[in-house]
């Protein structure tokens, strides 16, 4: 499959050679060809390459052996038809002078060349509005540069006013302030945000109203941002899976599980087989709790309080079945590398069925209410509206892209943990509404039902632990008594698990898209650098196309059905 | 086994959505319903009566930490300093000093953990080889009015009992 994505590549840039890199290729670009490249990249229906994943840089001052440049640019891409994967590398010289923007083939690329500006100080040339975006405007330096300090912090003391940014968009859109005042009107600016109960966490958007419609619309995120990847950066590949629960901590344990997935690729370690069901299982649970709350608090918005009991309430039983299986309710940090951290409990079966069964209630209780209710239609079809090709430049992903009609699931595109042997259906869209939205959403939640029944059905017993002493702690048993057990004890926890030096992507379908990890490994414990792909920062990035011409009570809803959750958000 | 593509329906054409009132209706019957079952039978509520009721907290609960002792009360850690190593929010600090009792060479004669700091990950526990650090107290509430106290030290540390028997907590996992 990747052969072909190669030869095509081969034919196009014969000077180029692309590599492969676990599911991924990768080609290496200069810098005066990286337009001609990318155009072609996209534009060419035999390449077709329409989702831009992501952005980053990566900055080599301390990496060992290291010749050339210090900072390289990845460019992520997918043609999602195909399942291609594509990573684009390219040297910048200065960063001052940067690299061109590819702004104009990609929407995504708006906020991801900001943060890769904002985190490493590359500019690009030709951006429309490059400026910082997790950190804040008064911030100096660029964090996620090797030579920053991981403890300055900095305080921000005055708020960003967006007002030059607010008129940009304004302009942009044709819209002439003086018009209006020839006929006594004038319009408004209002800050929906960021801390505000309908925002559903520290988000701001800043609108410009006319009446009540919004005319334009510029956000301002990274409230919580926390600095997980400079984080990252200083902790070894264990010590990171409690910190990825405190990404989409609605569903803490898809994190862990796309974490550990995207390391142990890289190693080579093949799981054991219980251990991929235990996987299945759980991450399809968590992909119903995340779509419970998303429901849950959108219908609130929407004005359907009691939704939210029949939904919530099952949330909240389903985190006594949690908390019983890892120890905590909202942070399970349930994964290790190479495994679990502890097997199911006794009795597991009977507690998962209960819940699957109350919650199938209570998401048939909501439907009764909302499926065929004229109030719930008339509020959600036909308004925010995102056409395909606006999701898939935004780099839109997962039920928010799926509710377009575009039925991409790495589930089903490029599946793992045996996820092809499942029967399923994928729900897609069509008009890409919030009602498609909300939809999709009610009924992936009874494809994950079904998904689950099939794997409790289907686990094999065996270890949760693949025996391998480079990657697994011994059993406690061997580390009491033995001294062999004790030695391999002692060495993983002071080393870490080490992986061979290299840099790779890996993803996995979680609850709200595409989560994908972007590591680069200088051989030791710990990662010289890792990249979250967080579903929900590209669906942020399109949210103002969306609400646009619509109302103020719209633009609420519609934030709820994207389901944007901080965590993942901010970083 | 396959995974199928379909496209969600999309309702609310048909005249009796469009009228409105019919549905509204039916919705109201489901919502009557929940109100008379929990009218007649309030014990499956999904109120708890907290701090009167306590949640359940089961053996693998990660909570608040203790420092296990030998039969005859002595502290089990050796002072090996894997689980300062191992935790990821870098909120243990241990100094150690000697130990007389033959039991070892090495005994803490400090050892702090910044509850503020702490997110209850279990790493600790997992790095032990002593089987020294728990977090089976069974404590999940760590609330206080100032700062200082939630640095918990040695004694506080040694002094909290296990909430569990030992064959439930090896049976968790333990
Ligand atoms: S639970 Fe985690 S954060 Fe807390 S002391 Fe133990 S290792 Fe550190
Ligand atoms: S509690 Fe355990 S890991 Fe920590 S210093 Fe003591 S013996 Fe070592």
């Amino acid at each position: 499959m990747t052969d072909t994505v190669s030869e095509k590549l081969r034919a196009l840039f014969p000077d180029i050679e692309p590599q492969k890199v676990l599911d991924a290729t990768v080609i290496d670009v200069e810098p005066e060809r990286l337009m001609v490249v990318m155009e072609r990249l996209k534009t060419y229906p035999d390449l077709d390459f329409s989702l831009l994943l992501d952005i980053t840089a990566v900055d080599y001052l301390t990496y060992p052996g290291q010749q050339g440049g210090r900072f390289r640019v990845v460019y992520t891409l997918r043609n999602w038809k195909r399942n291609w994967l594509l990573q684009v590398r390219t040297p910048v010289a200065d960063p001052e002078l940067g690299l061109p923007t590819v702004s104009g083939l990609w929407g995504a690329a708006d906020w991801a060349e900001r943060e890769v500006y904002d985190q490493y100080g590359i500019r690009f040339q030709g951006h429309p509005d490059l400026r910082r975006i997790l950190n804040h405007w008064q911030f100096e330096g660029h964090p996620l540069r090797k030579d920053y300090d991981i403890y300055k912090g900095q305080v921000c003391y005055e708020p960003d006013r967006l007002e030059k940014e607010i008129r940009a968009r304004l302009a942009a859109k044709g819209i002439d302030q003086s018009t209006m005042s020839d006929i006594n009107t004038e319009m408004m600016f209002l800050n929906l945000g960021p801390s505000h109960p309908a925002t559903h966490g520290a988000i701001r958007i800043f609108t410009a109203l006319d009446g009540e419609t919004i005319m334009a619309n510029v956000n301002e995120i990274g409230y919580l941002h926390r600095g997980f990847e400079k984080t990252a950066e200083n902790r070894t590949y264990n010590q990171i899976i409690p910190l990825t629960d405190r990404l989409n901590y609605c569903s803490a344990l898809m994190n862990n599980i796309a974490y550990v997935k995207a390391v142990e690729s890289w190693l080579g370690i093949e799981i054991t087989d219980r251990a991929m069901f235990m996987r299945v299982i759980l991450g399809e649970f968590f992909r119903v709790q995340d779509h419970l709350v998303c429901l849950a608090a959108n219908l609130v918005d929407m004005g359907g309080l009691t939704n939210y009991w029949y939904l919530y309430n099952e949330k909240e039983a389903s985190y006594d079945f949690i908390s019983r299986l890892t120890g905590a309710r909202l942070t399970s940090s349930f994964t290790r590398i190479g495994g679990m951290y502890r097997d199911f409990y006794e009795g597991w079966e009977a507690d998962l069925e209960r819940q699957l069964q109350a919650i199938e209630k209570g998401v048939n209780d909501s439907l009764k209410l909302v499926l065929q209710n004229r109030i719930v239609h008339d509020r959600t079809q036909g308004t925010c509206v995102l056409s395909p090709e606006k999701a898939l430049s935004y780099g839109y992903t997962g039920p928010n892209l799926r509710s377009t009609g575009i039925a991409f699931d790495l589930r089903k595109d490029n599946p793992y943990y045996h996820y092809d042997s499942f029967d399923f259906d994928i729900p897609i869209g069509s008009r890409g509404d919030i009602y498609d939205r909300i939809m999709v959403r009610f009924e992936e939640i009874f494809e994950s039902i079904k998904i689950i029944r099939q794997a409790v059905k289907r686990i094999p017993a065996g270890p949760v632990f693949v025996d391998d002493h480079r990657v697994a702690l011994p059993p406690k048993e061997q580390v009491y008594h033995k001294i062999e057990g004790l030695a391999n004890h002692f060495k993983l926890i002071f080393e870490g698990v080490k992986t061979p030096a290299g840099e790779w992507y890996d993803s996995y379908e979680a609850a709200n898209g595409e989560l994908g990890f972007h590591f680069v490994s200088d051989g030791s414990g710990t990662p010289y650098k890792l990249k979250v792909r967080p579903p929900c920062f590209y669906a942020m990035s399109g949210f103002h196309e969306m609400i646009e011409g619509e109302m103020i009570a719209d633009a609420i809803i519609n934030l709820g059905s994207i389901n944007i959750i901080g965590g993942e958000l901010d970083r | 086994m396959s995974i199928k593509v379909r496209v969600v329906e999309r309702k609310g054409r048909t005249f009796l959505e469009q009228l409105y009132l019919v549905e509204v209706v039916k919705g109201m019957t489901v919502t009557l319903g929940h109100f008379f079952r929990n009218l007649l039978d309030n014990s499956r509520l999904y109120v708890r009566h907290y701090p009167e009721v306590k949640p359940e907290i089961s053996p693998r609960w990660r909570g608040r930490h203790r420092l296990t002792r030998h039969e005859d009360g002595s502290v089990k850690c050796v002072a090996c300093f894997m689980c300062q190593t191992n935790c990821p929010s870098n909120c243990i600090m241990i100094e150690a000093g000697e130990r007389f009792d033959g039991r070892s060479e090495k005994m803490p004669v400090k050892f702090d953990i910044d509850l503020l700091e702490c997110i209850y990950c279990g790493y600790c526990v997992e790095a032990c080889p002593m089987d020294a650090i728990r977090m089976d107290t069974g404590i999940f509430s760590v609330t206080s009015n100032s700062r200082e106290s939630l640095l918990i030290g040695l004694e506080q540390l040694m002094e909290t009992p296990g909430g569990f028997s030992e064959v439930d907590y090896h049976k968790g996992g333990g």
